[in-house]
């Protein structure tokens, strides 16, 4: 393992590669209130960071990144547009896989920016790809903004597509949903029970808690409609899995989902947009032709990403967590923002991976 | 040295360890008064009975100050990550049982699965501002548990005891509580999800993989192999 002094002193030099693109240097504090990360994450978040507590702040975490932080200062105190780099510890519980480091430096940039959401994916992209060069390195990208408006533009109620919405990253139980909502999976022996009745079922047994006995009727008269909703088309569903199937370089990934497109048409700006950045890309240096592309990258991560997505990944080293990472994350400014919200996009970079990489090529 | 087996202190549990060895061979006994945890052990020499209390046998295994342990399922796989690495099922001990359920209340007919429950905690968070609470001790057990299953929108409040009133006083929607017969939860009105088993729990034999063994201690853990699981 690299000495904790080069890589301090890595972090400093790519941070400072930040700055001299214009970002302003940041240092949110260690200690970050936990209800925020745990309205945000909900209660996984417990199985990744630590939790600690004192009787007048409550429950604190350590901080387990700094896109969270770096957010709310921004909403606070930050003029537009504006680019920021940090450099700093963050802590993860690894308890399933000890051999992961519990406590890592990460060095940032983050840009908020309205005016060409393009451009700033391919700037913050390619300039962590520059931080990156020399190191053997495979890049993925993927673009959550497509899946999402494949699923807003499918035929089916509202209610159907809400529930697939809140459901992208978590992928198990959005295919369970899709199936559900196709008709090919069996509906449960209760339910069946439950729409073979009429009128109000409540009434019989007591009601204690705070759920009501009119939010219980409510979700019968939801489950009633839904019953009598037409299943997914054929067409929509093949459709749909095929898009999240895609896994191409550039070029030919955007072939095959513009092919997708003719029974999903919904998808069509999210493509246009993945077409600007890609010029936008070009424009930056970066070599598109080979360039990979997964349609469901970035399902599985921290659920902020809803548009561009990326991570670098050491080829030979399929143990390791990915190098740098980032992505898109305009809805999280959005549930932040009392008044308003503003994309924004950002990436990090691991420099005691990097530098063990680095040892391990020479 | 000696080896090391640690028992529940107190209650049925304690008693029916005692009586379970009793039969294959192993005589345990608590000895002093009736308030001191001191026992002894005869059947094996060479080992030595440390009273503990059932919740703590995990961590002492793990930390490899006892050999042996008796405790249940539950405790093993809620105390410890990666159980399998520090712990060695040596043999279940056919008592003890409980099953680690969710529940929610009777009168909630909307709810049987947990895609009934993900559905309703994304509408509860909706109207009432915060996530649906469920009221347990076994916290990461549960939380493995609806993350494997995709369960969103909720919060685990933590409850010590008496887990099944936590509904009707207004600080948990539902809970997440072992149970043996579902008595204590159809007295609270409640009503067990079809699919929300989140582990089959009894009591068991663990030995120890972090613990030193001398070779003396290898005979006796040997000798005791032989005489319990023939």
């Amino acid at each position: 393992m690299p000495d904790r002094s080069s890589t301090l002193a890595l972090a400093a030099r790519l941070r400072m590669t930040f700055e001299a693109a214009g970002a302003q240097v940041v240092d949110p504090p260690l200690l970050q209130p936990a209800g925020t990360l745990l309205d945000l994450y909900g209660e996984d978040i417990r199985a990744r960071a630590y939790v600690t507590s004192d009787a007048v702040r409550g429950e604190q975490m350590l901080r387990p990144d700094f896109t969270l932080p770096v957010v709310q200062m921004h909403m606070r105190e930050g003029a537009e547009p504006a680019r920021y780099t940090y450099s700093g510890e963050v802590f993860r519980r690894q308890e399933q896989d000890p051999d992961r480091a519990s406590e890592y430096l990460q060095v940032g940039y983050e840009v908020f920016e309205r005016d060409d959401p393009a451009g700033a994916d391919a700037e913050v992209f390619a300039l962590i790809a520059l931080q990156l060069r020399g190191l053997p390195l495979r890049a993925a990208t993927g673009d959550i903004g497509i899946l999402m408006a494949a699923v807003q533009g499918l035929d089916t109620t509202e209610v159907r597509k809400a529930a697939l919405m809140r459901h992208i990253w978590r992928p198990r139980r959005f295919r369970a949903l899709l199936d559900r909502y196709a008709g090919r999976s069996p509906v449960p022996e209760a339910r069946l029970k439950l729409l073979s009745s009429e009128g109000v079922l409540t009434g019989s047994a007591p009601v204690l808690g705070k759920r009501s006995e009119a939010e219980v009727d409510a979700r019968i008269d939801l489950l009633r409609a839904d019953a009598a909703a037409p299943p997914l088309a054929e067409n929509e569903l093949l459709a749909l899995e095929a898009l999240m199937a895609v896994r191409e370089t550039v070029p030919f990934a955007l072939e095959q989902m513009r092919d997708i497109a003719v029974d999903l048409p919904a998808i069509t700006p999210a493509l246009d947009r993945l077409d600007t950045r890609v010029a936008a890309l070009k424009a930056r240096g970066i070599d598109i032709d080979s360039l990979d592309f997964e349609a469901s990258y970035g399902r599985t991560s921290m659920e902020y990403y809803d548009g561009f997505v990326f991570g670098f990944y050491a080829a030979a080293r399929p143990d390791l967590p990915p190098i740098a990472s980032g992505g898109r994350y305009d809805a999280l400014t959005r549930q932040l923002g009392q008044d308003g919200d503003i994309p924004a996009v950002g990436g990090v970079l691991r420099p005691d991976l990097m530098l063990m990489l680095e040892e391990g090529q020479s | 040295m000696s080896l090391k087996l640690g028992v529940p202190s107190k209650g049925r549990l304690m008693e029916k360890t005692f009586d379970w060895f009793a039969k294959r061979g192993l005589t345990l006994s608590r000895t002093g008064s009736e308030r001191e945890y001191a026992g002894a052990i005869e059947g094996v020499p060479g080992m030595e009975l440390v009273l503990l209390s059932a919740g703590e046998i995990p961590r002492e295994l793990a930390a490899g100050r006892i050999h042996l342990g008796v405790t249940g399922t539950d405790l093993v796989q809620e105390k410890l990550p990666l159980w399998e690495q520090q712990l060695q099922e040596l043999q279940p001990l056919g008592f003890g049982h409980a099953d680690l359920i969710l529940a929610v209340p009777q009168f909630w007919i909307d709810v049987d699965t947990l895609g009934d429950l993900d559905a309703v905690a994304a509408s509860f968070r909706r109207l009432h501002g915060h996530r649906l609470r469920i009221a347990t001790k076994y916290h990461r057990l549960v939380r493995e548990f609806l993350t494997e299953a995709g369960v969103a929108d909720y919060q685990l409040v933590d409850s010590q005891g008496a887990t099944e009133g936590t509904v009707k006083n207004e600080t948990a929607e539902m809970v997440a509580d072992i149970t043996s017969t579902g008595e204590t939860l159809r007295a609270n009105h409640l009503k067990l999800l079809s699919d929300g088993l989140v582990l089959q729990s009894q009591a068991t034999l663990w030995r120890s993989r972090t613990a030193d063994y001398t070779p003396e201690e290898r005979q006796t853990l040997k000798a005791m192999n032989t005489l319990i699981l023939g």
